[in-house]
């Protein structure tokens, strides 16, 4: 079972998008900026996000790095990608537990290459808890309060 | 009160039956201690020296008798027949077992109750005036503003891993009862010139091991932009607070390092893109919340004098009972510092005893002080005598409120695996010195307040006399601190000089009250005085 899950760090595990996945490789914010060509990108923890913002309609997957699960500054990274109309692929790697999974696609990331493989009944679990959320976020949730109030 | 609705009521039970899930996996060895920490913390779970510990949340310090009635059950069939009421108006179990943790909150959810977020690097419970709703000088009850912000800040997918952790409080006054200001987001419920209600923002303070008395950033927020303007505030400290160093990763280093004007900015420039997203809640949901906390049918034509024969009695309605702004009532404080107790610590027969006195007494309701006291916020003043009666039968009648026996003091070495030194036999000794000595009586007002160690749970910053224990190569050393305050009159304590041993520092604050009685003038509170006279004064006395 493991075994096909897929364990090296740029081994995509989930993907909650049906177009092809993304050919060639990642390269960090400062050579993203420098080529014109370039289609991916990888946001590790201290990059500001907003750089990419006059460059979306190129990028075909944006990869936020979590070195640890700790450092949460990727949330705000990707939702303010997605608040900027960013429609590709997000994909969250590194050390990504499965426990930050719900919050994780709340704030837009739709794919997962987790250091460490998810367990498939875990994921599940993790992805039906919440019957409802408090707040809206990059998702199409409805918050409570806005169900409170049709 | 608030009350949940079928939401409020299936996310509770949800995070129950998610901790039950996280709890088996520990246990089962499925997930290391390295993995489950981060998820229990979420829950208000620590591990401390000698058993886990678990923090429940009060929302906005307040309680209704049912639920002080369960909290009092838990404490019986879980802990040692004693909780702990915090500083941040929270309560602690000292002696949980793991095994037992996901029933505890499941006892806690049948009563609209939780642990969420009363730990880890997130949005945490949110506090608030404990005598709201009570209190004369109050513009309005600032509870629906603090529940609101509850509802935005439970399960927030983008702040639930925030370079440390993160304390709201929301008050509505020119009073400040909740310390407002040394929080990471203080905001005060206010009126602009056209008379309409906003939100005065004071970001970046706190205690801690750098205290900071937080600064104004927005003199008046909308309150149909009150989540999003706090949603800003909150990623612009997500984006850069520090994440190099524990002890600078709070939001008040960051307002410090880039100036308050520079995070401001950063904050109004998030603000606008924000504002266009749409995330604020409808206007139609802070109406909804707010008759849950509305003022109770209080009753009319009561008498506003109290048969003060029994002197004892005349002596607490003098220092624990408060102003209300209904004719003929008050509110009444029950002190949780009896002589020589442990400050905040209540047996589960006295909150038993509490959760009915609020139902008789004070429209079923009932608050958890920041400084570990309780409150019954609507007391008729003619039916004082037997509240009274009760309560001091009880142990539960000290005339002591914001006297040096009311003492706020964290659990310190005797339970917490962060302290330096023992806080709890340091409190013990000076309300029983002053007690015996009779000099409490001459103090008058003079807050005192025990940390040990530099993570300051226990506000010495914010103590007329502060006390921090540190360790001094292996031995427990206590340094004295003075003039701080955690009011609208918003000061941060300094130290004196040269700490002292356990003795040495009961018998500093002994000279600390001396110095102030003999100096003091017609009226002044120590506080008073020390800002009139300076620390020399009290220096020379100490060390010469």
């Amino acid at each position: 079972m493991t075994e096909k899950l897929g364990t090296g760090r740029d081994e995509v595990q989930l993907r909650f998008r049906d177009d092809a996945m993304p050919e060639g490789s990642q390269v960090t914010v400062d050579a993203f900026l420098e080529q014109a060509d370039a289609e991916a990108v990888r946001i590790e923890p201290g990059d500001d996000a907003r750089a990419l913002l006059p460059h979306l309609s190129r990028i075909r997957l944006v990869e936020v790095n979590f070195p640890t699960f700790g450092d949460g500054r990727g949330y705000s990274a990707a939702r303010v990608l997605r608040e900027h109309g960013y429609t590709g692929e997000l994909r969250a790697v590194g050390d990504v537990l499965v426990d930050q999974l719900a919050y994780m696609r709340r704030c837009g990331f739709d794919s997962f290459a987790p250091e460490q493989a998810f367990n498939e009944a875990d994921v599940e679990t993790a992805l039906s808890r919440w019957p409802h959320v408090y707040q809206p976020a990059a998702d199409a949730a409805v918050p409570i309060w806005d169900l409170r109030h049709g | 009160m608030y009350q949940y609705d079928q939401y409020d009521q299936a996310m509770v039970d949800a995070r129950v039956e998610e901790f039950r899930d996280q709890c088996r996996r520990r246990l089962e060895g499925k997930l290391t201690e390295d993995q489950f920490k981060p998820l229990r913390l979420m829950n208000g779970l620590y591990l401390q020296l000698h058993a886990y510990m678990l923090r429940v949340a009060i929302p906005y310090g307040t309680l209704s008798g049912a639920q002080m009635h369960a909290l009092a059950d838990i404490a019986d069939k879980y802990d040692k027949g004693y909780a702990h009421f915090t500083t941040r108006q929270n309560v602690q179990y000292n002696w949980i077992k793991l095994e037992e943790a996901g029933d505890i909150l499941a006892d806690l959810a049948n009563v609209e109750m939780h642990a969420i977020q009363t730990s880890g690097n997130c949005i945490r419970n949110i506090s608030s005036d404990h005598f709201a709703g009570a209190a004369g000088d109050e513009r309005v009850d600032p509870r629906p503003y603090a529940e609101l912000l509850r509802q935005w800040s439970s399960f927030h997918p983008e702040f639930s891993y925030l370079p440390r952790k993160f304390k709201i409080a929301v008050i509505a006054s020119d009073k400040d009862r909740a310390a407002m200001r040394l929080h990471d987001i203080g905001i005060n419920i206010v009126r602009n010139d056209a008379g309409e209600l906003g939100a005065a923002f004071y970001v970046g303070g706190g205690m801690g091991r750098t205290p900071m008395i937080a600064p104004l950033i927005r003199d008046f927020v909308p309150l149909d932009q009150l989540v999003t303007y706090s949603e800003a505030c909150l990623r612009v400290y997500n984006r850069h607070g520090r994440r190099d160093n524990k002890y600078k990763a709070r939001i008040k280093i960051l307002v410090h390092e880039i100036g308050a004007e520079e995070y401001t900015r950063q904050v109004e420039e998030e603000f606008a893109h924000l504002l266009e997203q749409g995330i604020e809640p409808p206007l139609a949901e802070l109406e909804r919340i707010k008759p849950y906390f509305a003022a109770p049918e209080f009753a009319s034509g009561l008498t506003d004098r109290a048969d003060r024969s029994d002197p004892d009695f005349g002596l607490w309605i003098d220092r624990n009972c408060q102003p209300h702004k209904a004719p003929g009532y008050v509110s009444a404080v029950i002190s949780l510092k009896p002589v020589g107790g442990i400050p905040g610590d209540a047996s589960a027969e006295q909150m038993h005893l509490m959760a009915d006195l609020a139902r008789e007494y004070s429209f079923d309701e009932c608050r958890v002080m920041h400084t570990q006291n309780i409150v019954l916020p609507h007391v008729e003043i003619g039916r004082l005598y037997e509240l009274w009666q009760k309560l001091d039968a009880a142990g539960l009648g000290a005339p002591n409120l914001d006297q040096i026996g009311d003492i706020i003091a964290c659990p310190g070495l005797d339970y917490c695996s962060l302290a330096n030194a023992r806080s709890i036999p340091v409190a013990q000794k000076i309300s029983e010195r002053f007690a015996a000595s009779g000099k409490g009586e001459a103090l008058g007002e003079l807050k005192l307040k025990i940390s040990g160690c530099i993570n300051a749970c226990g506000h010495h910053h914010a103590g007329h006399v502060g006390i921090l224990g540190v360790d001094r190569k292996g031995v427990e050393n206590y340094q004295l601190l003075l003039g701080g305050s955690e009011a609208e009159d918003v000061s941060l304590a300094k130290i004196t000089g040269r700490g002292f041993d356990e003795a040495g520092i009961i018998a500093a604050v002994e000279t600390v009250a001396d110095v102030y009685l003999e100096k003091r003038h017609d009226g002044e509170r120590f506080l008073d005085t020390y800002r009139r006279i300076g620390m020399d004064s009290f220096k020379e006395a100490l060390y010469d």
